[in-house]
């Protein structure tokens, strides 16, 4: 299975059609492979508060939205996420990669790891840890449930379920 | 001119089409004047009216109108590589630039000093950006619109505010009869 074909897949058998992305060396496959689908149109961001002001936006205008990022943005999108996408109640998947966690090489990353999940926990925000390859079985479900529900919803994505991070 | 003269001005011209008016004061101004369901009041996240209003634009064809403020451009300066790269023909942002933070008190802004936000849009890749003075704006706003050409309007004017209350309606009020407004 091709984890990134297989996220892609599941967010055009979802109607998601609009994607936003900011990179990370573990999501280049998926971004990759969203670029490159007809069914979805993809806007990098420079920051992920812009990206979920475009997905705001594209969800008022009758699209599905999602956005793609790292969780480091956690710490720059609380704002966002309680005053739109939350306070709007619109819905928002959130695939994240979860960097600082089992298999991750850079140590400034554990820091912002450490907070990831409390920092959603406080929030409320619904959250789901992907940590082996077989996970990704779940995204469908949990697109699914994120349109039923008119929430942001995240998806950590760890550098285990990625199969490593470079040469680790 | 001030902000909320401005506003009044043009509320014939913006009242046809989606706008999506930036936190504070310039909501609580258009909501006085022409509150309408094609009006999309953001209530907080400031520096976004232009990151929604340009993700509207690309989702369907209606014209879309972000109305913006010089600090709040600043705040989310970003957002003019990204509208710059992907223009579309629909979209026009409207920066009332009046080189302060109107609603929290009529601080300076650097727009209002060295930094001229018509050259930043310029240098991001913006093809069509015009600097107009306030007079002026009814005339260039209706143009950018008929044109079908992204314009990016810096509009020079007085700082200043008019005394308002905030805007109660709920958020999914606003948002509801606004997605009711552009699919209708």
């Amino acid at each position: 299975m091709n984890i990134d074909k297989k996220i892609v897949d599941d967010l055009v058998a979802n109607d998601v059609s609009f994607v936003t992305t900011v990179p990370c060396k573990q999501l280049a496959g998926v971004i990759e492979e969203v670029d490159v689908r007809e069914d979805i149109f993809h806007i990098p961001s420079n920051k992920e508060d812009e990206g979920m002001g475009l997905c705001a936006g594209a969800f008022m205008g009758g699209k599905r939205p999602a956005i793609i990022m790292q969780n480091t943005a956690i710490g720059v999108t609380i704002n966002t996420l309680a005053t739109l996408t939350q306070f709007y109640r619109m819905p928002l998947p959130m695939i994240i990669s979860y960097r600082g966690e089992l298999r991750e090489p850079v140590a400034c990353q554990v820091e912002m790891a450490v907070h990831t999940k409390a920092l959603l926990a406080q929030l409320n925000i619904p959250t789901y840890h992907f940590h082996w390859k077989d996970d990704v079985k779940e995204f469908d479900n949990i697109l699914k449930y994120t349109f039923m529900c008119n929430k942001p919803v995240a998806i950590l994505t760890d550098a285990n379920f990625w199969g490593g991070y470079g040469d680790q | 001119m001030i902000r909320s003269e401005i506003l009044k001005e043009i509320a014939p011209i913006l009242n046809p089409h989606l706008v999506v008016c930036n936190i504070g004061l310039p909501s609580q101004e258009l909501h006085m004047i022409d509150d309408n369901e094609r009006n999309f009041y953001m209530l907080g996240t400031m520096g976004l009216s232009s990151s929604i209003g340009f993700g509207l634009a690309l989702a369907q064809d209606k014209p879309v109108i972000s109305i913006d403020g010089d600090g709040s451009v600043l705040t989310n300066l970003g957002t003019l590589p990204t509208i710059a790269n992907n223009a579309t023909g629909n979209f026009t942002l409207l920066i009332i630039d009046n080189g302060s933070y109107g609603s929290t008190g009529d601080q300076p802004t650097y727009a209002g000093m060295k930094t001229n936000l018509t050259n930043v849009a310029r240098a991001c890749g913006c093809e069509n950006v015009v600097e107009v003075q306030d007079k002026d704006l009814g005339t260039v706003l209706q143009a950018a619109i008929d044109s079908e050409e992204m314009t990016i309007i810096v509009c020079k004017c007085d700082s200043g505010n008019i005394k308002l209350p905030v805007i109660t309606m709920d958020p999914v009020v606003i948002r509801h009869r606004f997605m009711e407004a552009v699919k209708g």
